[in-house]
């Protein structure tokens, strides 16, 4: 085996290395100048409220039917667990928990991923693609100002209330299998619901909404920003985005659950 | 006076610009010609900072254009895109007083709507057209949108990226007399650049051509056709053959 043969996986790992290494710089930066450009005026509060319309309450029906089917989903895995055990009687306290610390902002956020990063960077993408950026910045718009704050925003404070309204129908969901196919008397399992849930359950949910709310709108901005040219580069821009704002979900709640409930 | 002394620009191993020296006159219209990819739309982008060049000077006024209120200096322009660049969310007079909503020029909603319908009834578009969308209008309608929004302001210097690309003849001959009209009467600088000879021979006071990242030949636009430069002579009577290679 010649040199070359063995030495090229090794190229390919350090050319992969590299590029991970200089995208990881770029979307810092671009993090970076986001953040700053959100303390510092102009603010454009009509591209706010449109991006709060469409990232949040037109998301509203995805969210809430994934939390309802997940809710009732819940329910009946923990009845099935908690039968070997004979503690079916825990299924309104688990179900509600595991809905508001875990599946409802992960899988509400995933549900924003899948429909609003994708958007965005379309959005976005296409506005490069058709010079409209380059026409903000000669009407003297900053882009990131005009196009990215409003957005991010957006996500972080409208992610949150998604989450909050995701946890509510994902614990009816819950309650209806409970009380039509698992024989719970419907005040008590709604009792049970509210007497385990503390309040950092639900705000930690909450606080993991508005992670992931930025994760989803920086993730979407950046590829946008960053797509290459005609409806292939639009296309890979949004590809990547869903892809990263995912995997960033999944890594950041690891890490913040890690952060919340670490013993 | 815009000028450009020595700019260069390469995109990894393809040099662009290769040391461009071109002033445009005050009050005139340049032309910039050249074939497909010979950097025009570059050069023109470097001009406005949407492209930072790797070196060269470009001043206005005498003024770096690196220097002082980056607000301010783009104040000054007024740009009508290839594609016309309409931002697809907002209604075509939103589109035109794009720039009177909001910064420094800011104008009352209706004050500013009423200056944007009547920046679209100079370019030829009646006031119903003010409340759709561009997605709405032809290709033609939306160049003459362009064309209000890049004048709504009344700035000092108008640049034109390929102002007849992809136009019938009878709408392209519109525009080009459109674009005339304007920058007489507004008196403003104008920086075009095209590969369409009828807009050339309709808008130019001054024509450069640039082929090979220079500006090859320049002077006005009586002496373009008596000029001796082959290369010159090839791109304005479209041959095949002379100086320039194309791809056969």
């Amino acid at each position: 085996m010649s040199v070359a043969t063995l030495t090229s996986p090794l190229a390919a790992l350090g050319r992969a290395t590299l590029a991970l290494m200089a995208a990881t710089g770029r979307l810092t930066f671009f993090v970076g100048q986001t953040l700053s450009h959100l303390i510092r005026p102009p603010f454009y509060a009509r591209e706010f409220w449109l991006a709060c319309l469409n990232i949040g309450w037109l998301s509203l029906p995805v969210v809430g039917m994934t939390a309802l089917f997940t809710g009732a989903a819940l329910a009946l895995q923990i009845y099935a667990g908690g039968a070997r055990f004979s503690a079916e009687q825990v299924v309104p306290s688990i179900t509600a928990i595991g809905m508001v610390r875990e599946l409802g902002p992960v899988l509400g956020g995933l549900m924003v991923a899948a429909r609003v990063a994708s958007s965005i960077a379309a959005e976005i993408g296409t506005m490069k693609v058709t010079e409209q950026i380059d026409a903000l910045t000669t009407l003297s718009t900053n882009p990131m100002k005009y196009l990215t704050v409003p957005r991010v925003v957006a996500a972080t404070l409208c992610v949150p209330l998604l989450v909050g309204v995701g946890d509510i129908i994902g614990i009816m969901g819950g309650w209806m299998v409970g009380t039509t196919r698992l024989g719970f008397n419907s005040a008590t399992y709604l009792k049970n619901t509210w007497d385990f849930l503390e309040f950092w359950d639900v705000g930690s949910g909450l606080v993991k909404g508005a992670a992931f709310g930025f994760i989803v709108a920086t993730m979407g901005c950046y590829h946008g920003m960053n797509s290459g040219r005609g409806a292939q580069g639009v296309g890979r821009a949004t590809k990547s985005a869903v892809v990263a704002a995912s995997v960033a979900i999944l890594a950041a709640n690891y890490l913040l659950t890690e952060a919340f409930f670490s013993a | 006076m815009i000028t450009l002394e020595a700019l260069t620009k390469s995109f990894g191993s393809k040099h662009v610009l290769r040391g461009v020296d071109l002033v445009v006159p005050t009050g005139q219209s340049t032309v910039i010609i050249g074939g497909s990819g010979t950097g025009k739309s570059v050069l023109l982008k470097c001009i406005l900072g949407l492209i930072e060049p790797d070196s060269g000077t470009i001043t206005l006024d005498g003024v770096d254009v690196h220097e002082g209120d980056r607000d301010a200096f783009l104040a000054r322009f007024g740009m009508l895109f290839q594609g016309g660049a309409l931002f697809d969310s907002l209604s075509v007079w939103e589109n035109v007083a794009f720039r009177l909503l909001r910064g420094s020029l800011k104008r009352p909603k209706p004050e500013a709507r009423e200056i944007a319908i009547e920046k679209l009834r100079r370019v030829g578009l009646s006031p119903d057209v003010a409340d759709l969308f561009p997605a709405e209008l032809s290709g033609g309608m939306q160049k003459r949108v362009g064309l209000a929004r890049a004048i709504a302001a009344e700035p000092e210097i108008i640049f034109f990226d390929e102002p007849t690309t992809g136009l019938d003849p009878i709408m392209a001959g519109v525009i080009n007399e459109l674009i005339r009209e304007i920058v007489t009467e507004m008196g403003a600088t104008a920086m075009t650049i095209t590969h369409d000879m009828t807009s050339v021979r309709a808008i130019a006071d001054r024509v450069a051509m640039l082929h090979a990242g220079k500006i090859r030949w320049e002077g006005p636009i009586a002496e373009m056709d008596a000029t001796p430069d082959a290369y010159v002579q090839q791109f304005i009577h479209g041959r095949a053959e002379g100086p320039i290679e194309t791809l056969r």
